[in-house]
C-alpha cells in the first residue's frame, strides 16, 4: 500500500536522490492548478487529512490546508492548544482516537524532534512531518529546493549558504541533506554559538564571516533568528548580530555576483535580513511560498493510493 | 503468439489525420470558436497535426490546448501515482467554445470520461465532440467518437501502440500482444 515514496515523508534524510527528483517534477504541472479560476482537481476526493499542529504555524499550516483542498480532500485542523491534548492526551492515543474516525493521512507539527516518526510507526496513515523539534522540515526544504531549481537549474555543482541559527533549525538540516543529494554544494554561516558542534560532520563548509559567505555563494537561504536565543544566551544582542551577520544590501552590492535571497519566514526584519534585500529584486521569498503549495500538493498526491491488491484488478481496465 | 501487424502506416496516418480534420470542420459547420484539445500525450501531437491540417485546408489557424488528465483518474486509490504528472494548457476560458477532443485510442472510455470533467473546471463549452485515430471497441462508460480515424475490433489481450515522429521516431499504429515489449 505505499507509493514510490513509501508510507510517510518523515525527512529529507530518508529520500534518495529520484525520490526528490520525482517530488520536484510532480510538483510543477501542481503550478498550473493554482494559477486556475477554480483551483481544484478531484484527485484525493474521499480521503480525510488531519493536519495536528502541537506548535503555532500560519504558513506551513495554511499552505498545507490550501494543497489539500486544492487536491479535493477533506481536512480537519487539530491545534493542540485546542484539543485534549491540553487535558494530558498522549500523542498516539490522540492519533488512534483520530484514526478511529477514518482518516487517511496525518500532518503533524511537533516540538519535539522525532514525533512524526514515532506517530508513523503506530498508525497505518500516512504520517507527513510538517516540522519536528530542531530535526527537520521536509516540505519546507522541497519548496526551498524547487525554488533554487526554477532559478538555478539542475543544482549539481551549485554553491548554496545557509545563514543563521542552523543549530536549532530543522529548515537547515532539510536544506542540507537535500541539497547535497541533488549534488550542490553546501555551506553554513553565523556565530559559531549557534552552530552545531559536530558542523563539519555534515559535510558543508562554514564561514564565520558573512562577506565571505556572500562572495562564495550563489544563493543564501537566511534562517530566521529567533528572539529566545538572545535571551537564552546565544548572541549578545540582536543589534549585534545585524552588525556582524545581517544580510544586508551594502554587503550583497559588494559581492562580484547577485545572489538569490531565500528565507522560510517569518522574518525579523532588520535582524537577520533588511527589508531592503527582503523585497529588493533578488529576493524569491514569495516565490517560494508559492512553490510551497505546489511541493506539498505533489507530497500529498504522490504519498496517496497505490494498493497493489486492487492494482491487478484495475490493469485489465486501462483507460 | 501471433505476430504484431501494422494497422496503419505512415501514408495511411497522414491520410486518415486529412479526413478527421475535414469531418472536424463538417462537424461543426466551420471554423469558428473551435478549441482543439489534445490529451498527453500522444493525443496532443495528434491535435497539432490536425490544426496544422485545418489551416491547409481553410486557411484558418483554430485555437489548441492539452491536457493531462491524471489528477482526474478514477483509479489513484487502486493503481497509485503516476510517475510524472503532465500539464494542463487551456484557452483560460472554454465559455461558448465548441470543444473538440483528441486521442488516440478509444477504449474503455474512462479516460475521456475524466477529461470531460477536466474541461468543465475551465468553463462551459457549447459543445463538445471527440475525435480519436484508432476506437478498439471495448467501452466500459457510455461515451463515443464523433470523428474516428480507424475502428478495429481489439481482444482485451491485445494492445494498440500509436506511434508518432514527434515522440517515437516513427509513424505507426501496431497491434500487438499485451505482454509483448
Amino acid at each position: 500500500m505505499t507509493g514510490p515514496l513509501g508510507k510517510d515523508l518523515l525527512g529529507l534524510a530518508d529520500l534518495s536522490a529520484e525520490q526528490i527528483r520525482l517530488i520536484l517534477d510532480t510538483a510543477v504541472p501542481f503550478k498550473e492548478i493554482s494559477e486556475r479560476q477554480i483551483k481544484k482537481v478531484p484527485t484525493l476526493r474521499g480521503m480525510t487529512i488531519v493536519n495536528l499542529f502541537f506548535e503555532n504555524s500560519t504558513r506551513t499550516r495554511v499552505s498545507f490546508e490550501f494543497a489539500e483542498k486544492r487536491l479535493s480532500a477533506d481536512t480537519v485542523n487539530v491545534a493542540a492548544s485546542t484539543s485534549s491534548v491540553s487535558k494530558g492526551e498522549t500523542l498516539v492515543d490522540t492519533a488512534r482516537n483520530l484514526e478511529a474516525m477514518r482518516i487517511d493521512m496525518v500532518v503533524i507539527r511537533h516540538p519535539a524532534s522525532g514525533a512524526p516518526r514515532f506517530l508513523a510507526e503506530r498508525i497505518d496513515s500516512n504520517v507527513i512531518n510538517a516540522g519536528d523539534g530542531t530535526h527537520e522540515h521536509p516540505t519546507q526544504g522541497l519548496l526551498d529546493l524547487l525554488t533554487l531549481r526554477d532559478h538555478l537549474g539542475d543544482l549539481a555543482g551549485r554553491r548554496i549558504c545557509i545563514v543563521g541559527d542552523v543549530l536549532h533549525s530543522r529548515v537547515a538540516r532539510s536544506n542540507i541533506y537535500g541539497l547535497q543529494k541533488l549534488g550542490a554544494e553546501v555551506a553554513v554561516c553565523g556565530p559559531r554559538s549557534l552552530l552545531p558542534n559536530a558542523v563539519h560532520e555534515l559535510g558543508v563548509q562554514v564561514f564565520d564571516r558573512i562577506e565571505a559567505a556572500i562572495e562564495w555563494a550563489e544563493a543564501l537561504n537566511v534562517l530566521r533568528l529567533q528572539l529566545e536565543r538572545m535571551q537564552a544566551g546565544y548572541i549578545p544582542s540582536l543589534r549585534e548580530y545585524n552588525r556582524v551577520f545581517g544580510v544586508t544590501s551594502a554587503r550583497l552590492e559588494r559581492a562580484s555576483r547577485d545572489l538569490l535571497i531565500l528565507h522560510p519566514g517569518p522574518m525579523n526584519r532588520g535582524v537577520e535580513i533588511d527589508s531592503d534585500v527582503a523585497d529588493g529584486p533578488h529576493s524569491v521569498i514569495l516565490h517560494q511560498v508559492t512553490n510551497g503549495v505546489a511541493v506539498r500538493m505533489a507530497v500529498l498526491y504522490l504519498l496517496a493510493g497505490g494498493r497493489p491488491d486492487l492494482a491487478d484488478a484495475a490493469k485489465g481496465g486501462r483507460a | 503468439m501471433p505476430k504484431p501487424t501494422t494497422l496503419l502506416d505512415a501514408r495511411a496516418i497522414d491520410r486518415t489525420l486529412r479526413r478527421m480534420a475535414d469531418e472536424i470542420v463538417e462537424l461543426f459547420g466551420g471554423t469558428d470558436d473551435v478549441v482543439v484539445v489534445g490529451i498527453e500525450r500522444r493525443g496532443v501531437q495528434l491535435a497539432d497535426r490536425i490544426v496544422a491540417l485545418i489551416a491547409k485546408q481553410e486557411g484558418v489557424t483554430v485555437a489548441r490546448g492539452a491536457l493531462d488528465i491524471t489528477l482526474y483518474r478514477d483509479d489513484l486509490q487502486t493503481v497509485g501515482p503516476r510517475p510524472v504528472v503532465g500539464r494542463t494548457q487551456l484557452p483560460l476560458t472554454l465559455d461558448g467554445k465548441r470543444v473538440v477532443i483528441v486521442d488516440d485510442v478509444l477504449y474503455t472510455g474512462r479516460t475521456i470520461r475524466a477529461a470531460l470533467d477536466e474541461l468543465a473546471d475551465f468553463g462551459r463549452p457549447a459543445r463538445i465532440a471527440l475525435a480519436v485515430l484508432v476506437d478498439r471497441g471495448g467501452r466500459e462508460l457510455p461515451i463515443h467518437a464523433d470523428v474516428v480515424g480507424r475502428s478495429v475490433d481489439v481482444a482485451p489481450g491485445q494492445r494498440v501502440d500509436v506511434m508518432l515522429a514527434e515522440v517515437d521516431e516513427r509513424d505507426a499504429v501496431i497491434l500487438a500482444d499485451r505482454d509483448a515489449a
